[in-house]
């Protein structure tokens, strides 16, 4: 057990140690350099210019630069070269307004899917079964900026409610549930597009592993043996389809930080997503690097829990 | 019995004799997929749009192109779907080739048909150009990973690729001189570490920096498997995104690099398939019988292996279609007088009330295209998972 875990963690850092460098050189081998982002812009002199490359060592060889910009990264001093703000702490800020989005997509997420899946399984080619099969086959299928704007449409003229932003802009409400529902219906609509997906997807999961389990010869036993079928489907074979699951929420950590771009910026959400986008924009390599390097560790953080997990729930396995 | 079996004749008579299966395997699963509705009518959606995209793409190029998605007609914008032209106020040049604006015209008044039409091909070639960019790639490192994942790395090739790696930094920084001594040892060091065999008794007692050189690493699968960790750390649409954005516009370069950052998947396959193949007997046989590695590898294990491959390639095409649309939508796609489905729906978004039509029109159209991708492969993985077949 405690070998595994050493080995896990050396492999992950040694993984995310070659993340770092392929990041770094994907950034800075490819043509055009952010020095010359503006060449029209007649404040961009030369002397700028040089100024700018020496505040960021850009005039360092490539290797220097990497090590300085991971050293100024784990010291908290990498700054952003829009605005020469922390890097950490814009990060920080954003990732405060995503956490809500993730948060409520990722409840909506996991209370559906399990009814969903475990009743198409139950109801296998039943009239149920195959309009979720079909549903979730649309929801995956269907893109994410065109079903937005269907439900902005949607929920705009049938409830004449703004969605866009985190907040109304001068509400001036001063009791508190007029601002409570405002927040709450802006709140719905992204989050609600970023479960769909999830939906979808882990839906058909649950009923596939459903359908496996039933299969089973102890669910078989169950049935023969004259139990109530409630009895057999949630006590005998839910709790051995579940086991996968318990897995799934490490997975769900980098999440944390994707965001979905394409989502937060057609709500003009304030998130890690937007924020990605416009530094993608402003070629604003620290925030660019940094997001990619804390969602690498994100998703390193995540299959190590989610292999804890398999550990702890599945008594079958011991190492 | 015996007599019988030898005549190809009397064998075929016996067709119908219980020992032998009734349907060849291609026929059952042809029959099983028939029997899946929503994978024959996405299998049937995907034939049309095939045809739609390629007849398209000979309306809509050329100078004179009968259907012109590029022609500004200012006095026409925002016409509903179906919409008679006002001949009156149009040059004869103007008037849409079918009469009337079939999906109606958008804020600079071109045709909306017109430019969907165009922008079907382009969503036809970056699904089928990323997906194959990705296949082979996949193919050829879960090939490598699965077929020879026991050989050793050895300290003498991670020092050459090492060595020839910063030879090419080097080099792309300009530093040509020191750049050619690298390059130099990285090559010298691949030859020493090629020619010598196996470690034991030719290098004991040898040359010490050969021993040296050949201390094992890890295993080219683990090296392999590795890289894989590694591309999957990175967030895809993000990493899209960023390179995208850095590199210029083109639709080549977003075929490439959708291909180079999704071939994970098909790699993994590949892997798993082949160390069960590597086991089987008629491999051994053919490795019996002499035939080369990459003969095995191509002709004999392949095939067997290109099932699960098939249906991740599939519902792989759906994914880039979506993730084109998604960067067109941004902003970062085929570049601006070309019509893809996204940009059409990402200029349409500022009329979403007065225009619907230019929002629904191609977010729909890529609903379909996308859903009948994801139909067909989920149809071929049944048909393809023996344990997921209904009925046996």
């Amino acid at each position: 057990m405690l070998s595994f875990l050493g080995r896990s963690i050396v492999q992950k850092t040694v993984t995310l140690f070659f993340v770092s460098i392929v990041s770094f050189l994907i950034i800075h081998l490819a043509p055009g350099k952010p020095s010359q982002i503006d060449p029209l812009n007649p404040k961009f002199t030369p002397e700028i210019l040089e100024r700018f490359q020496k505040e960021f060592h850009l005039d360092k060889p490539l290797y220097v630069q990497y090590v300085l910009f991971y050293k100024g990264l784990f010291t908290g001093k990498t700054v952003s070269w829009k605005d020469n703000q922390s890097v950490l702490k814009k990060i920080w800020i954003r990732f405060l307004n995503s956490l809500p989005l993730f948060i409520v997509g990722t409840l909506l997420t996991w209370t559906l899917s399990f009814p969903l899946g475990i009743r198409s399984a139950i109801h296998r080619g039943g009239i149920f079964d195959r309009t979720s099969t079909f549903f979730s086959y649309l929801l995956i299928s269907i893109p994410g900026f065109f079903f937005a704007y269907v439900l902005i449409i949607f929920v705009v003229t049938r409830f004449h409610v703004p969605v866009i932003g985190m907040a109304t802009f001068g509400l001036g409400a001063t009791s508190w549930p007029p601002v409570a529902m405002d927040r709450v219906w802006h709140l719905l609509l992204p989050s609600v597009l970023g479960a769909t997906g999830g939906i979808a997807i882990l839906s058909r999961y649950v009923r596939s592993q459903m359908m496996e389990v039933e299969g089973q010869d102890y669910v078989r036993t169950a049935v023969a043996k004259g139990l109530p079928p409630d009895q057999v489907h949630y006590k005998h074979a839910l709790r051995n389809a579940l086991l996968p699951f318990a897995t799934m929420f490490g997975l769900i950590l980098p999440g944390l930080i994707g965001g979905s771009v394409i989502i937060e910026s057609i709500f003009s959400w304030p998130g890690m997503g937007r924020m990605a986008y416009e530094a993608i924009l402003a070629r604003d390599y620290p925030i660019i690097l940094t997001v990619n390097f804390v969602s690498a560790v994100l998703v390193l953080a995540g299959t190590f829990l989610s292999d804890l997990l398999y550990l702890l729930v599945d008594p079958r396995i011991r190492l | 019995m015996m007599e019988q079996t030898k005549t190809p004749l009397a064998w075929n008579q016996d067709l119908d004799a219980p020992s032998s299966p009734r349907e060849s395997r291609f026929r059952e699963s042809y029959r099983l997929f028939m029997a899946n509705r929503l994978a024959v009518s996405g299998f049937v959606i995907f034939l049309i749009f095939f045809c739609v995209a390629l007849v398209g793409l000979f309306l809509t190029s050329g100078t004179e192109p009968i259907f012109d998605p590029a022609m500004v007609r200012l006095q026409e914008k925002l016409r509903p779907p179906l919409s008679a032209p006002n001949v009156e106020a149009l040059t004869p040049g103007e008037i849409p080739a079918l009469g009337i604006y079939l999906l109606g015209t958008d804020d600079l008044g071109r045709d909306v048909f017109s430019r969907m039409l165009q922008g079907a091909w382009v969503s036809l070639t970056v699904g089928f150009v990323a997906v194959g960019i990705s296949v082979l790639i996949g193919i050829f490192m879960g090939g490598i990973a699965g077929y020879f994942g026991e050989k050793q790395v050895r300290s003498g090739h991670t020092l050459a690729v090492l060595f020839t790696g910063a030879g090419f930094v080097l080099m792309g920084m300009g530093m040509w001189a020191s750049s050619f001594i690298f390059l130099a040892a990285g090559g010298g060091l691949f030859l020493v570490s090629a020619v010598h065999g196996p470690p034991g008794e030719r290098n004991s007692g040898k040359a010490p920096f050969r021993a040296l050189l050949s201390v094992p690493v890890m295993t080219v699968d683990t090296l392999i498997m590795r890289i894989v960790d590694i591309m999957l750390c990175f967030p895809s649409f993000f990493l899209i995104l960023t390179v995208v954005a850095i590199l210029p516009a083109s639709m080549y370069n977003i075929m490439i690099i959708i291909g180079l950052t999704s071939w994970m998947g098909a790699a993994r396959f590949v892997r798993a398939e082949f160390l069960s193949l590597r086991e089987q007997d008629f491999v051994t046989a053919a490795k019996a019988l002499g035939v080369g590695k990459f003969r095995i590898i191509f002709r004999h294990m392949m095939p067997n292996a290109l099932g699960p491959v098939l249906v991740s390639a599939t519902i792989g095409i759906a994914s880039a279609i979506l993730t084109e649309a998604g960067l067109s939508f941004l902003g970062f796609g085929v570049p601006p007088p070309h019509a893809t489905w996204g940009n059409i729906l990402s200029d349409g978004k500022r009329f979403i009330f007065d225009a619907p039509w230019l929002t629904f029109i191609p977010g729909i159209a890529i609903l379909i295209v996308v859903l009948s991708f994801n139909l067909f492969g989920e149809g071929l993985r049944d048909i393809l998972n023996p344990k997921l077949r209904e009925r046996s």
